[in-house]
């Protein structure tokens, strides 16, 4: 298996189109995290023509609701959720210059299209690795929508953070390519 | 009669929280390690060990293995001679799940299904209660997720549709589920029954250990048909493509009325926690 790709965020518009399904990356920099309700107030925002509460351009959300912090530690448990759930929001998101999203389970064909036309990749990570993932989070703080607790938006630094290209640039799906490989019938 | 007090049960489900999620059991572990020997694709064998590894920080740092700690599933049985004294058994149960996911630091997901708005302490706990012989308390813990939850259904099927028709279901079922639940799972199966028996047939199936043969010999020669027949559609760990898109197949079965063919598939993800005691 080949070496994975490290890349460093804000990702620039080039080192979105070398990536290509299976590239294993490891990802140091900043990612928001973000789900279900935060994500229904980003479009929202949209909708209504106002500003985002951070500058989306080049960044990569994180889809995930973690646990509660224990004392001493900077991130709790820390797995991504099921991404279509998020599929109606992210067209408007990766128009407005979203370069990444990390979660798991394969996205709708809008979602894909616009990954194409605007040059963004979706990643996943490894779902219900989470005590491992939180181990790769060195800060993190709340910056949008603290009512809504585990789905607060959040920004993390983090150093190394694991994930494997599902859809490219070029409209592949490891989701699709790995399965035809692998099915015996 | 043999007295038990409730303040105990309380104590008990908090530690029985705190310690399923934060400690795979060694049958998964196991199946994780026969699972890597079978696996043809490198990717998933990285998951595979990912996973391990992934089992062996929650249980040294006690962080939970996943961030999704689930809803509070208890199962308790209750010998029919013994009196339970010191309050509200039902509140008791609840009032551990409170203090589990507090102290432990695990998430709380349960939610008014049209506001959204959380309940704050992850209750209420789905509570199966069943009295049984004897002067024993057993409680079992067992958090379930969302995602793979998802994608579990109920459906009743024709009699005339056969062993045939059910199987293809499950399988079908695991097919359009891809990597949403979280794969490998562990795919519960409740025929029989009703409606509601059949939903929780499955889920309890799901308590068997992993790598156990199911006692009747049909079963357990369906369960080993049905698991090859799933484990060639190539979804793999996490999807992304290979040989263990399932670690087992479990099937509990009863009888059902002439009209009727109940099926229930309760997929559960590889975080496949449960913990419990006898008391």
């Amino acid at each position: 298996m080949s070496k994975p790709i490290r890349l460093k965020t804000p990702l620039r518009e080039e080192d979105v189109e070398r990536l290509r399904i299976g590239d294993r990356v490891l990802i140091s920099g900043v990612l928001y995290t973000g789900r279900d309700a935060a994500h229904r107030r980003l479009f929202d925002l949209i909708k209504e023509g106002k500003e985002l509460p951070f500058d989306i351009r080049g960044q990569i959300i994180y889809y995930v609701g973690p646990t509660p912090a224990p004392p001493g530690k900077v991130f709790g448990s820390a797995g991504p959720t099921t991404s279509y759930r998020m599929d109606a929001y992210s067209p408007a998101l990766i128009e407005r210059g979203l370069k990444g999203m990390i979660g798991k389970g394969m996205r709708s064909d809008s979602v894909k299209e616009a990954m194409k036309k605007y040059k963004a990749v979706y990643f996943a990570a490894t779902g219900g690795a989470g005590a491992l993932l939180a181990k790769r989070i060195k800060r993190a703080e709340i910056i949008a929508y603290e009512d809504l607790g585990p789905e607060a938006i959040q920004r993390l630094e983090v150093e190394d953070f694991p994930v494997i290209v599902i859809n490219d640039i070029e409209g592949n799906d490891l989701y699709i390519e790995g399965e035809k490989r692998y099915k015996k019938i | 009669m043999r007295e038990i007090d409730v303040r105990l049960i309380t104590e008990k489900v908090k530690e029985l929280c705190i310690q399923a999620n934060t400690e795979l059991g060694e049958d998964v572990l196991q199946a994780f390690d026969r699972a890597i020997e079978k696996e043809e694709s490198p990717l998933a064998i990285e998951i595979l060990k990912e996973l391990k590894e992934n089992a062996r920080i929650a249980r040294e740092e006690r962080v939970p293995i996943c961030q999704d700690t689930g809803v509070a599933v208890i199962f308790l049985e209750i010998g029919q001679e013994v009196r339970l004294v010191g309050g509200d058994l039902k509140e008791a149960i609840f009032e551990g799940v409170r203090k589990g996911y507090r102290e432990g630091y695990l998430r709380k997901s349960m939610c008014h299904p049209f506001t959204r708005v959380n309940t704050g302490d992850n209750t209420p706990a789905i509570l199966h209660t069943e009295i049984v012989p004897g002067d024993k308390v057993k409680v079992i813990v067992a958090p379930k997720g969302g995602g793979s939850e998802n994608m579990s259904r109920v459906v009743m099927l024709t009699p005339s549709e056969g062993i045939e028709g059910m199987k293809r279901y499950v399988v079908q079922r695991v097919k359009e589920s891809g990597s949403n639940p979280c794969p490998p799972t562990i795919i519960g199966v409740g025929i029989g029954g009703n409606f509601e028996q059949a939903a929780l047939l499955a889920k309890k199936s799901l308590l068997r250990p992993l790598g156990s043969r199911n006692p009747d010999p049909e079963l357990d020669r369906l369960e080993s048909e049905l698991l090859e027949e799933i484990n060639r559609l190539g979804i793999g760990p996490q999807g992304l493509g290979g040989r263990t898109t399932s670690l087992a197949v479990h099937i509990l079965m009863m009888p059902c009325h002439i009209a009727s063919f109940p099926l229930a598939v309760n997929i559960q993800c590889h975080a496949h926690r449960h913990k419990e005691i006898i008391l």
